[in-house]
């Protein structure tokens, strides 16, 4: 700040708020992509769970996967605005990826078969994006609901190769880097999911902060400026698409690799919509609030099932609709405006 | 030389409402240019046309020289050809400075960068500032649009589309819907446009268009109706009749 100031110091001040204020945007936007000290919160969270509660790593790897997936909704939902009620095509895809994989070819690595996960989701994102993303807001929701359905329904059609809502048989994953064993706990998976989604936040994080990530965010707020500003607006919905559905793809293969374990189940309308109401939970638009939501919604289901294995959607029902109506940045803003009223209770 | 641009021939109906009919428009470079006409006459439907938001029946459309009218409107706008709307449509919960950056990113293929920090090229947002000062915006650059008073909000529309660079500006009602003590920053604003861009206003208040445009074309029902000189257009019986017979348009009839 103090070198942006100085050369209004040394010209001849007319007016002394235009300078300033001058600055003072260019420091806003320039450091706005900053880390900021609070941004280790999440990853300090996840390594200390590892050691506080380490045997329930099965149960925190499938957190790390559900947040992975959530922030994979974020970038379409949160950043460019695209309602979708199918994106568990692409988590399933590449679910299906990594269990066909080694059920029928006998290819069990983890990390390529990953990959081929990502390839073929980001495909498929790719494909059914260039036709759906035409269209907005219901009819989206409709059609994206219908894709993944399409899916749902092909792969029951030949249970032979699927499994069916029995799932895939014979899923056998290999070892880590052909070293580490998954162990009973779960802790190796753990580990693994959470460097990726480090890396995944990493990837998210300096998209949402470019240029390209800017311009989603003006398709959110105002399409008809947008193509009259000349932004290639379908490209770019597309593009955000492609990258999302890559990432679900991610977070399926990543699922089916450390529960070894895949059916149908993994299409299904509730799969779209739990991604969905754990976004909206924590707060969309922000890739934090894929953290909290997904951590909340999944430690209350698993809280609330043993409770009350019958209505124990009850509560996560209940928690959305106060959300919705008296949250409506979700729980992540809740915390901001908590943080903010303290800030200023302590200082007057 | 080949004008900015021209409009030739073109036609386009809702249904069996035809709303432009054979309407003819030529921009020279630099041209100020007032289409005028009762409401209801098709003059938003003409820039939507010319723009590329809706697609015409019949005729053409050229942008110095080039057809453009098969071309979409995202592509005519990188081209060269920039607009305001009627009712503002801005990035209302983005700042006006994100506002006018993201003009110049789509501008300069920017916006096509998924990897580097927007804030990481000065460049870019240097000249959204210098945009912002020359209208006497830079104040608010970080504010968000939403905050801004309707005024301000249509100073930061004119804002976006002059950072597009354009060689032809379109501008739909510049000063509606601002209080008649704020509107003369918006007209010292369009006053002062580069002489080198085409400009086309629709404006209500013949005393902005007399003052502002050396060329009027008057549409009504959606055909062109007459075109001329200020001075041909206010001496012209036929132009009086039709805004005297028309209701609502009381800026017309008094200067009439």
């Amino acid at each position: 700040m103090a070198a942006n100031e100085t050369p209004t110091v040394t010209a001849p001040v007319t007016s002394t708020a235009a300078p300033s204020a001058r600055a003072r945007a260019m420091e806003f936007i320039v450091k706005r992509h900053y880390l900021r000290p609070w941004e280790a919160l999440p990853w300090v969270l996840v390594i200390a769970a590892y050691f506080i509660f380490p045997d329930r790593m099965t149960f925190g790897t499938q957190v790390l996967i559900g947040i992975m997936f959530a922030l994979s909704l974020d970038l379409v939902l949160g950043y460019a605005g695209i309602v979708t009620l199918g994106h568990a095509l692409f988590f399933g895809i590449g679910a299906y990826t990594v269990a066909l994989l080694t059920a029928r070819w006998n290819w069990g690595e983890p990390i390529s078969s990953m990959l081929v996960a990502i390839v073929l989701s980001a495909a498929a994102g790719f494909a059914s994006g260039w036709f759906l993303l035409r269209y907005r807001n219901l009819t989206l929701l409709m059609l994206t609901l219908a894709a993944a359905i399409l899916v749902q329904e092909a792969g029951n059609y030949r249970s032979d190769i699927t499994g069916g809502y029995d799932g895939v048989p014979g899923m056998e994953i290999w070892k880590l880097f052909g070293v580490f064993e998954n162990d009973l706990y779960g802790r190796t998976y753990y580990v693994y999911v959470g460097v990726l989604l480090f890396v995944v936040w990493f990837v998210l994080r300096r998209i949402v902060y470019s240029p390209f990530g800017a311009a989603l965010t003006g398709i959110r707020e105002n399409v008809r400026r947008m193509h009259a500003i000349g932004s290639p607006v379908h490209l770019r919905l597309v593009t955000a698409y492609t990258i999302a559905a890559g990432i679900a793809g991610m977070a399926g293969a990543l699922f089916a690799q450390s529960t070894a374990y895949t059916t149908l189940g993994v299409f299904d309308f509730d799969n779209s919509a739990k991604v969905m109401v754990m976004l909206i939970l924590g707060g969309t638009g922000r890739l934090y609030g894929a953290f909290i939501g997904a951590t909340v919604y999944l430690v209350l289901e698993d809280n609330l099932s043993k409770m009350s294995p019958t209505f124990w959607q009850f509560g996560i029902g209940l928690l959305l609709v106060l959300t919705v109506l008296f949250a409506r940045r979700g729980l992540l803003g809740v915390i901001e405006d908590a943080l903010k009223l303290f800030g200023r209770r302590s200082k007057s | 030389m080949t004008a900015a641009l021209q409009v030739e021939k073109l036609n386009r109906s809702f249904g069996a409402l035809a709303v432009t009919r054979d309407v003819d428009l030529v921009l020279e470079r630099g041209a100020r240019h007032a289409l005028i006409g009762p409401n209801g006459a098709g003059k938003t439907t003409l820039v939507n046309l010319i723009t590329g938001v809706l697609r015409p029946n019949s005729g053409r459309v050229l942008l110095n020289g080039d057809d453009i009218t098969t071309v979409n409107q995202a592509e005519r706008a990188r081209r060269g050809l920039a607009r305001t709307f009627q009712i503002n449509q801005l990035f209302r919960g983005l700042s006006v400075l994100e506002n006018i950056c993201m003009a110049i990113g789509e501008r300069d293929g920017e916006n096509n960068n998924l990897w580097r920090p927007a804030g990481a090229k000065p460049s870019v947002i240097e000249e959204a500032l210098d945009q912002l000062e020359s209208l006497k915006l830079v104040d608010d650059a970080l504010k968000l649009v939403k905050e801004l008073p309707y005024g301000r909000q249509r100073l930061v529309e004119i804002a976006i589309a002059l950072s597009q660079k354009p060689r032809v500006l379109l501008l739909d009602e510049p000063a509606a819907g601002v209080p008649s003590s704020e509107s003369h920053l918006i007209l010292d604003v369009v006053a002062a446009l580069d002489p080198d861009i085409a400009v086309l206003i629709i404006e209500h208040d013949m005393d902005v268009v007399f003052r502002f445009a050396k060329e009027i074309t008057v549409l009504v029902q959606g055909a062109v109706f007459t075109h001329g000189t200020p001075q041909q257009i206010m001496a012209d019986e036929q132009v009086r009749a039709v805004y005297l017979g028309q209701e609502g348009l009381s800026g017309g009839a008094h200067h009439g």
